[in-house]
């Protein structure tokens, strides 16, 4: 469950994975000129001009070829935004709203109501955390039953009142521990796949980070999906693919290329709905940037779907599961 | 532990004589002790020693299921085979032909429909011995088939689990196999036909997180795995020792998770007598077909 986010450096607030060396190098340079200016009034501009733009091209290069391992770190990067980062960014009025209403609050799905452009909405997202104490209060984002079972509840909350759905997934799976299995792991995860797919209002998935097996897909089964460019969505993690089938967990980088795990990969094999570009360096680079593309994409989205009658909404929604992965069924 | 690796080569073997096949005895992973395979015949497989229940063939379940063994396979559709063009030490598509040729099944899932007490059933099948069960396009779709037909016949569907979860090889396609098989439960749900799901050993993963606890009534065979991850996926995780018989039949009943447990001789009269009781509603329908 670690990470997977090699951290080279982390100058002033940044955080670098292993192949963003260069750039990691550069902007060193850059903050320790930008210091000597400060301090003794020389003008550097120039040259923090020049490395900037070294730093920019270096990034472009890296990031417009990313290997899908490569993906996998960004997509687990510490410093991207998190769901409840996409929540305040994108949600008025949000009212978080906490319990399964049977034993428990289980903090690794967060959700509630707010306005979304306007629009009351119900949310619902797998929360990482983003230091080790907000880490261990949502368990990583590994959820429990309880989890699956609050966000039956709030579906079932949206579809009373007519509200849509947007669900952040982001996760590196459901939480494999014994109280979890001891209370029904399979079963909560079962049911909410049902729930969602039976919920007669719109529903908008956006993979932002994660998108980790049962426990995405738990929250997964909606009208879109769409996903960040530097998202993955696989049936299990690289590593553990690796373990099993290569019987070597230093294979993890073969296996994120076998599995096909990109958006760009999903979106070739029809089984996601749309990518939303980040900014140069990946959402973790500039969030505030990232939030605001993905509002637009919803925002793109959602129009189209509330027009749509609950029982047609409901029949598409079949219709583009059923569909996924049949093309040549003869 | 397959089917094959519980035969053994009894030590006796050499004093028998050369006609006597290899496959006279078994030994039973329950208890241990040698079982001949004759008797093994009689009782479905379940040890006469200590009840343990041995892993099915597809072509036994059937046969055990259906009244007097009768029943009359359906044809699945085709899918698209190696949606990822998958390798790893060795090619998907080769993998795929070994188990065909092993198991001389097509895929993971059979379906069937005939009689169990007297009523229409649809069944399907889970073959463990087909690549561990696991859950890829094709048998999305043979769930899919087995649903729409048992709406079609309104008839109930029984659904026999064994799966050691996603086809990892089918990456996405395989999770997406999730939401589809889901839908043909609420297909089933909608046309009022009854559902019920025979969990055998074992049954984890993207299976059991779908179809395989969704029935309308939930029965398993005992002492089965029965679970989401896997014991050693928890055990690496957690690093604490796992409870006396968790994730079997039993503790799965004793947490409230499944309705029953069934042994293997009882499980057709328990079939009949449930599908007499649930699909009163559509019988005659069923009868007039
Ligand atoms: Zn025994």
């Amino acid at each position: 469950m670690a990470s997977g986010a090699t951290v080279l450096m982390a100058n002033a607030m940044r955080q670098f994975l292993d192949f963003e060396k260069s750039v990691a190098e550069l902007e060193t340079k850059i903050d320790e000129l930008r210091q000597m200016s400060g301090s003794e009034g020389v003008n550097i501009a120039d040259e923090v001009g020049r490395l900037s733009e070294k730093a920019e091209k270096q990034l472009r290069g890296i990031y417009g070829k990313l290997t899908p391992a490569q993906k996998v770190q960004v997509a687990r990067h510490a410093q991207r935004p998190h769901a409840q980062d996409y929540i305040r960014a994108l949600i008025t009025e949000f009212t978080p709203l906490a319990g399964d209403r049977l034993s428990a609050e289980d903090k690794a799905v967060v959700g509630g109501v707010g306005r979304f452009e306007g629009q009351p909405v119900v949310v619902i997202g797998t929360e990482r955390g983003s230091d080790l104490e907000t880490r261990l209060v949502h368990n990583f984002g590994m959820a429990r039953p309880e989890g699956y079972r609050k966000a039956q509840r709030l579906v079932e909350l949206a579809a009373r009142f007519g509200l849509p759905i947007l669900t952040f997934v982001d996760t590196a799976g459901a939480w494999p521990g014994i109280d979890a299995e001891q209370r029904g792991q399979a079963e909560a995860i079962a049911r909410s796949i049902d729930v969602f797919l039976n919920a007669p209002v719109p529903v908008i998935v956006t993979v932002i980070g994660e998108g980790g097996s049962g426990g995405a897909v738990a929250l997964g089964a909606g009208d879109r999906i769409l996903m960040l460019e530097h998202a993955i969505y696989s049936v299990i993690s690289p590593e553990a693919c690796a373990s099993i089938l290569w019987r070597d967990p230093k294979q993890a980088p073969t296996a994120a290329e076998a599995l096909r795990l990109t958006a760009q990969d999903l979106l070739e094999l029809g089984l996601i709905d749309r990518i939303i570009p980040e900014p140069l360096g990946g959402a973790q680079r500039e969030p505030a940037k990232a939030l605001e593309t993905v509002r637009k994409a919803i925002a793109a989205e959602l129009p189209e779907l509330l027009g749509l009658e609950p029982a047609l909404l409901r029949a598409r929604r079949r219709e583009k599961f059923l569909a996924m992965g049949r093309e040549a069924v003869t | 532990m397959s089917w094959m690796t519980e035969y053994v080569r009894p030590k006796l073997r050499g004093l028998l004589k050369r006609e006597v096949p290899d496959n006279l005895w078994s030994n039973c992973a329950g208890c241990g002790q040698m079982v001949l395979n004759k008797d093994l015949e009689r009782t479905r497989k379940v040890c006469p020693h200590c009840g343990h229940h041995m892993r099915a063939l597809v072509g036994e379940r059937l046969a055990w299921t259906f009244d007097d063994g009768a029943f009359t396979r359906i044809e699945l559709p085709k899918v698209p085979v190696d949606p990822l063009g998958f390798r790893d030490q060795k090619r998907y598509t080769d993998r795929l032909k070994d188990a065909r040729a092993k198991t001389h099944l097509d895929e993971s899932m059979a379906v069937a429909h005939g009689k169990i007490g007297g009523h229409d059933a649809v069944v399907a099948v889970m073959a463990f011995e087909f690549m561990a069960g696991t859950m890829g396009a094709a048998l999305g779709e043979a769930f899919l088939t087995a649903a729409r037909l048992a709406v079609l016949q309104k008839a109930p569907l029984i659904v026999f689990t064994a799966s050691g979860g996603a086809r990892m090889q089918e990456g996405m396609v395989s999770l997406m196999q999730m939401p589809r098989t889901t839908i043909g439960v609420q297909m089933l749900r909608e046309a009022g036909v009854p559902y019920i799901v025979v969990l055998t050993n074992p049954t984890t993963g993207g299976v059991t997180a779908s179809f395989a606890m969704l029935g309308d009534v939930q029965i398993a065979e005992p002492d089965a795995l029965i679970g989401f991850a896997g014991p050693r996926v928890i055990q690496d995780t957690v690093r604490e020792t796992l409870p006396e018989g968790f994730q079997r039949s039993e503790y799965l009943l004793d947490h409230g998770m499944i309705d029953l447990i069934a042994s293997r001789g009882e499980l057709p009269e328990v079939l009949g007598r449930l599908i007499g009781l649930l699909n009163v509603r559509n019988l005659p329908v069923a009868q007039a077909a």
